[in-house]
């Protein structure tokens, strides 16, 4: 019988290395199979089908779709997918439609190289992504070997970007401490400070560090400094209690918003009322879905990108259109990426069929002489770093909306 | 009768040899001529990898007879480790395959060791309970990982527990491992054919160990312990034995991992105690104490969600389903059952069609 | 005082891994399996409770009793789909099961309700209480869900020793040969263990998502897995083994994240139920088994 067995699985792994050694084929027509990822909706070429394979210029966006940083990749998907909708509907780029195909990295630095060589096969010209630091760091490595154009909508991690041919739309986590310490510095928030971060993230435990850093020569005292870890993301008893105890006027949260959701419902719950003041991640606490959103009154956060803005009113709205929630700060920068990619297609001038070495080539000279009036910032420019030049804006939560400060 | 049986293992062993040659061949064939998708390329170290996972944690599963759920956490162990040695070695070592090799070996030996400390107090214990024990300590490396900085200067090494500022070092200071960053900028020098020669290395070692005395001493503890006991059998020694060769060759494919990418972090998807158990169902799937199987499964399993891409939402889902279902059709015993008669009428049908023919 | 503040929420805490676990230990003793999907039913239970009452606007108790009946029809029918043709191979076979059926509902949830986390109503409308000049704040749902777990321990242990149905539960976790041989239904008592443990997931899930209000489709895997670690601790099987475990683990957990770590909270849980099992090999209340010959 367990011959039987291995029979059948020789016989499936025999099928399954011809399915893989047919190569790009199979990955085009998974790719037109995927709905969402078919690009262009009614206004691509009336040819549709195969014909658009060579007509189109085609954007890979990795991010997790599945497992518990799902709601980050989604965002992502949604964001970029939206911004290639609205480009084509507008006539194109150079007289072409743009075509996106995201893969699922389940927030896994190896799944994320798989994702990135599947969108390879598919014939991906530039990448939008990774969504998240590490795999992000481990995607640069073989983006820059194979020299593919990258940009990650959130990668935010200083490494992400260390290779000549990856950029960044959101900030690197360093520059975010530090501009919370210099702001609640500046503005006399306060004196006595509690962080509460989350050590098992790239992401907050860089902003931490460099915060850290940062508030002694801003004459902040840190009264208390408190970790959680990915595992323990739904209690903070204790970690609110030390920083009450400790009289913490001021609590800095570089985390995320669906934790921090839960961490101002429990401090609520504590009758402890310190300023909460958060990084670019908190964007979307407003989104939670049945979150209370009085307990975020005056919860301050430092962030490129808002829902109230004028200037993404209409992004908002559309986004809201097409996938009923509301858009985070991970839709708006992937949504950038993607315009960033279109006015470096405009400023080059590469060819739709253009190799994804020579979309390369071209991209990061025509990165650092683009500006783009982004959601995330107006007039954002790129340094050769890859690095964004932009600015915070601090906003406050009054009445259940962005106010900015 | 005893050479008979002899010549047989050897022709078994012969064909999982040839398997993953002949498998070796067919991809250097294919990219040769160009066929072999990025997808595939990509694919081909983790398939090695996790072949190597499955046929190591076989030998504690299958042929010891001791349900390990912390397989992943010595992966880490050696992961750590190599990666370690190979960012460390930068300025003395400058060939990066010499670094790896280095890496390798110190990466196995240290998981090794781990093996042995933690089989030690563990391995008395028995059945559902080692299993806790294993997946607790997977878990407790993972976390020990997770809050651990080192940095090096030109005073030497500093260690921290608490971040990367406690550390103090001087200008020019370079903190290697970075908490739940872990260790970035590691070579990626683990190729296929690498990962190959690593898997055979493994082949090699536990199916000599199996057919030999020891392995046979290894499998009576697993069959009748106490029988085994009377015998003379020191069983403690074989347990352990058994034990920390399944962790070392973890830890081997931990280092092999590790210069696959460029970065390495300790998080639940790659060495929590999820990915424990990814690496039973490969040894399950493929047959318990069956080495062959074990690479098979590892294969199919691996690639079978990337292959599963075009189903966007729903891949995941299939691959539980699909789960689900190979484990009905091979263990219950009804299936079991249904599929002996099945085959006794195939052969019953065959039997007579050549009794017409003759 | 925060000592105090710190050891209540310790053991409301572990009184939801007392539940869970009971779940576990349950199903251990009767179907000797380890049922690795029972975190995910919490999380089912979870999001059924939260679609009568934030979605529909329904009353607490509605969705409370909705949830157990939805847990209930689920835990059963995956006994009966899945882990029921398993019977008789081996309890590998059946753990790669579960772990499939795990990977299923998380799926299925995920396809369902969308990744984006959701912030949980409480379920309890009880007012905390203050101590100490307000100096000691214990929530409602601390102090319910303490009582409940109290509630429900007294009440397991009761139906099993007085019931027919319970002792016929006993019977099976002894020897399911000879309780067969005594005309009692094997497949039944295990379908009704599977019910029973399946609607404390769901009371579980109102407890977990009410005191940490965060609702994901991975909201029931960590709980579940420290909630088999506090079964095994207390010792897999026994009924008061998992009240003790889910405590201690719940105070350890808590106590250690307050004065040693808290990175490294789970290590330090992790070794001390090693040491446990070092000293006891069979959990704290667990049977010692004697190795025949």
């Amino acid at each position: 019988m367990k011959k039987l067995f291995t029979l059948g699985l020789t016989a499936a792994m025999v099928a399954s290395l011809t399915a893989c050694g047919s190569g790009s084929g199979t990955a085009d027509t998974t790719a037109a199979a995927g709905g969402e990822t078919s690009a262009a909706g009614a206004e691509a070429p009336a040819a549709g089908g195969e014909a658009a394979e060579g007509e189109t210029f085609k954007i890979g966006v990795i991010g997790p779709l599945t497992g518990p940083a799902a709601a980050y990749g989604i965002a992502v998907q949604n964001g970029a997918d939206l911004a290639v909708k609205e480009i084509n509907a507008a006539g194109g780029v150079n007289g072409f439609m743009l075509e996106s195909n995201a893969q699922d990295d389940e927030h896994d630095a190896q799944k994320s190289v798989n994702a990135y060589n599947t969108l390879k096969d598919w014939g991906a010209q530039v990448i939008v992504g990774s969504t998240t630091s590490d795999p992000c760091i481990a995607v640069a490595a073989e983006s820059s070997n194979d020299n593919m154009f990258q940009i990650t909508p959130s990668g935010s991690a200083v490494e992400c970007v260390a290779p000549d041919n990856v950029f960044r739309v959101c900030f690197a986590d360093p520059d975010q401490g530090t501009a919370s310490a210099v702001y609640i510095g500046e503005h006399k928030l306060a004196t006595k400070v509690a962080v509460i971060y989350d050590s098992s993230t790239t992401y907050s435990s860089g902003i931490r560090e460099a915060f850290v850093k940062e508030a002694g020569n801003q004459g902040l005292e840190i009264v208390a400094d408190e970790a959680f870890t990915a595992d323990n993301a739904t209690d903070f008893s204790v970690q609110l209690d030390k920083a009450k105890e400790a009289g913490a006027e001021l609590v800095f949260l570089p985390v995320y918003y669906q934790e921090a959701s839960v961490i101002l419902k429990q401090a609520s719950d504590k009758d402890f009322a310190p300023i909460f003041f958060g990084c670019d991640g908190m964007d979307g606490i407003l989104t939670v879905k049945n979150f209370d959103t009085s307990l975020a009154e005056g919860l301050m956060l430092l962030t490129p990108f808002s829902t109230t803005e004028e200037s993404s009113k209409a992004f908002t709205e559309a986004y809201v259109a097409a996938y009923g929630i509301e858009p985070n700060q991970f839709a708006a920068d992937s949504y950038d990426a993607v315009y960033a990619i279109r006015a470096a297609i405009e400023k080059s001038g590469v060819a739709v069929d253009a190799d994804y070495s020579t979309v390369c080539e071209a991209f990061k000279t025509a990165m650092t002489e683009i500006s783009i009036d982004g959601l995330t910032g107006a007039g954002m420019t790129w340094n050769a770093a890859g690095e964004p030049d932009k600015a915070p804006k601090a906003v406050k939560i009054v009445n259940g909306v962005y106010e900015m400060q | 009768m005893m050479k008979v049986k002899k010549n047989k293992i050897l022709i078994q062993n012969g064909i999982t040899y040839a398997m993953v040659i002949a498998f070796w061949a067919v991809i250097q064939i294919l990219s040769a001529g160009g066929h072999v998708s990025s997808l595939m390329k990509g694919l081909l170290v983790p398939l090695c990898i996790y072949g190597i996972l499955a046929v190591s944690l076989n030998l504690t599963v299958g042929i010891l007879g001791e349900l390990s759920l912390g397989h992943a956490g010595f992966m880490c162990v050696g992961a750590f480790t190599g990666a370690f040695i190979t960012r460390c070695m930068e300025a003395s070592i400058p060939s990066v395959g010499a670094r790896f090799f280095l890496a390798l070996v110190v990466g196995s030996a240290m998981a090794g060791v781990f093996g042995i400390l933690i089989g030690i107090p563990v391995l008395r214990l028995k059945g559902d309970y080692l299993a806790i024990v294993t997946l607790a300590f997977g878990e407790i490396i993972k976390n020990l990982i997770n809050v651990m900085f080192i940095g090096r200067d030109s005073r030497g090494f500093h260690f921290s527990i608490k971040d990367s500022l406690s550390l103090g070092l001087e200008e020019g200071g370079e903190v290697i491992v970075k908490g739940a960053q872990g260790i970035t900028g590691t070579p990626r020098a683990a190729t296929f054919t690498i990962g190959v020669l690593l898997l055979l290395l493994t082949l090699v070692i536990v199916l000599n160990l199996i057919n030999s005395r020891t392995g046979r001493a290894i499998m009576a503890i697993r069959d009748n312990r106490i029988a085994a006991e009377s015998i003379g059998i020191n069983i403690t020694k074989y347990k352990l034995m058994a034990f920390s060769i399944s962790a070392a060759l973890a830890g081997m494919a931990g280092v092999l991992y590790a210069h696959s990418l460029a970065t390495l972090a300790a998080t639940s998807a790659n060495f929590g105690y999820n990915k424990s158990i990814m690496i039973l169902v490969f040894v399950v799937l493929g047959g318990l104490g069956n080495i062959r199987g074990s690479v098979i499964a590892a294969i199919i399993l691996t690639a079978l969600p990337e292959l599963l891409r075009g189903l966007n939402d729903y891949r995941m889902l299939i691959y539980a389903i699909v789960l689900i279902v190979m484990m009905l059709f091979n263990s219950s015993p009804k299936a079991i059952e249904m599929r002996t008669v099945f085959m006794e009428k195939v052969r019953h049908k065959k039997s007579e069609s050549a009794a017409k023919e003759a | 005082m925060s000592f105090l503040s710190y050891l209540i929420s310790g053991i409301s805490l572990g009184s939801i891994y007392a539940i869970i676990a009971l779940g576990y230990t349950m199903v251990y003793g009767i179907a000797r399996m380890l049922n690795f999907a029972h975190g995910d039913i919490i999380m089912v239970g979870g999001f059924a409770i939260f679609t009568v009452v934030s979605t529909l606007g329904m009353a607490p108790l509605l969705g409370i009793v909705t949830a157990a009946a939805v847990c209930t029809i689920l835990g059963v029918t995956i006994e009966f789909v899945a882990y029921r043709p398993l019977r008789g191979a081996s309890s590998l076979a059946v753990l790669i099961t579960a772990i499939g059926v795990s990977y299923l509902l998380q799926n299925l949830a995920l396809l369902i309700f969308g990744s984006n986390a959701r912030q949980f109503t409480s379920v309890v409308t009880m007012p905390g209480l203050k101590l100490a000049e307000g100096r000691l704040s214990i929530s409602g749902e601390t102090i319910v869900t303490i009582l409940v777990c109290i509630v429900i321990m007294a009440g397991l242990t009761a139906f099993i020793n007085k019931t027919r149905i319970g002792q016929a539960m006993l019977a099976v976790s002894e020897d399911r040969g000879a309780a067969a041989l005594m005309g009692i239904n094997v497949n039944r008592t295990i379908a009704i263990t599977f019910a029973i443990g399946s609607a404390l997931a769901a009371v579980a899930g109102a407890l977990l998502c009410s005191t940490y209000p965060s609702l994901t489709p991975y909201t029931g895997s960590m709980p579940g897995i420290k909630a088999f670690v506090a079964a095994v601790f207390g010792g897999i099987g026994s009924i008061p083994g998992a009240l003790l475990g889910g405590v201690i683990l719940g105070v350890v957990e808590n106590l250690s994240k307050a004065y040693i770590s808290s990175q490294l909270s789970d290590a330090i849980v992790f070794s001390l139920l090693i040491v446990i099992l070092l000293v006891r090999p069979t959990g704290i209340l667990g049977k010692k088994i004697n190795e025949k010959v």
